[in-house]
């Protein structure tokens, strides 16, 4: 566990509203986003997380800290997720077909034809000037559930990979599959929106 | 981990990999086969850039803040649980 949790946990349990607050402050959207991946709408997303809460503040007290809390929090609302949604997906997914990068840009050898171009500092800028992070929403959003939930917790959240994979119950290898296909769309993204409009 | 053939490495292969090389899930083998592909390969280099540049700005999305409603909803509930421990 770490530093800063078990400081917001003993004033969590002391009765400190500020605490709570601060809690659900820090995770409310990346919990949202991610109930969003099980159930069919926004409402019920808004209903699963509300649920998390709840089931979180009534299993404070036994809460041991094997985990960190945000690990913890996470792992309930993927189960309150998986038991209300109807979108459920408990089985394993198949491996995913889908090329990181269209096959139409390599020639017959699997060599570049039409090589990426460089956008790294204008997707910067773009991005600090706000006028990307809409359109990065959007597209996380438009993920395969799956892959939704994996680039959530690991590229915006920020969960190392073991996290990942105790939250979501997948193994490791399943969960680079995810990742790989989720973050190679998003590139895909900046290639569109910054690099020659394909 | 999985076993590519003996022969050089492609770009189309390549990007395949990308994931696994930052996962640091390649063999060793395989890693080896990877950074000779990219020593002498400017575009997956870039692409390799480039998909580190899509992590890293991921990563600056920020959570939306709270609105007022919101927040005294959460104090509401909070205050219930908070009161119902303390009847217990």
């Amino acid at each position: 566990m770490m530093e800063a949790d078990g400081e917001l946990l003993t004033r969590l349990r002391s009765g400190d509203e500020r605490a709570f607050v601060s809690l659900v402050q820090c995770y409310q959207e990346q919990m949202l986003r991610l109930a969003a991946g099980f159930v069919p709408s926004r409402a019920v997303a808004e209903e699963v997380v509300q649920d998390t809460w709840l089931a979180a503040l009534r299993g404070l007290d036994a809460f041991e800290g094997r985990s960190s809390l945000k690990t913890w929090l996470f792992r309930i609302l993927v189960n309150q997720a998986r038991t209300t949604g109807t979108r459920e997906q408990r089985s394993v997914p198949v491996p995913d077909p889908e090329p990181a990068v269209d096959p139409a840009r390599f020639d017959a050898s699997g060599a570049w034809a039409d090589p990426p171009e460089h956008w790294i500092e204008a997707a910067e800028e773009r991005l600090a000037a706000g006028k990307l992070a809409d359109r990065l929403r959007a597209l996380i959003d438009e993920l395969p559930a799956r892959q939704r939930e994996v680039v959530l917790l690991r590229d915006v959240e920020e969960l190392t990979s073991d996290e990942v994979c105790s939250v979501l119950a997948i193994s490791d290898g399943n969960q680079r599959v995810l990742l790989h296909r989720g973050r190679s769309r998003l590139r895909q993204l900046f290639d569109d929106e910054i690099g020659g409009a394909r | 981990m999985r076993l590519l053939p003996r022969r050089d490495l492609v770009c189309q292969q390549a990007v395949e990999l990308v994931t696994d090389y930052l996962e640091g899930a390649l063999s060793r083998r395989d890693r080896r086969r990877f950074e000779a592909h990219l020593a002498g390969c400017p575009h997956c280099t870039e692409y390799l850039a480039q998909m580190r540049e899509t992590i890293r700005l991921t990563g600056r999305l920020e959570p939306e803040d709270l609105t007022a409603q919101q927040r005294e909803e959460f104090v509401a509930l909070y205050r219930r649980w908070r009161d119902e421990r303390s009847e217990e």
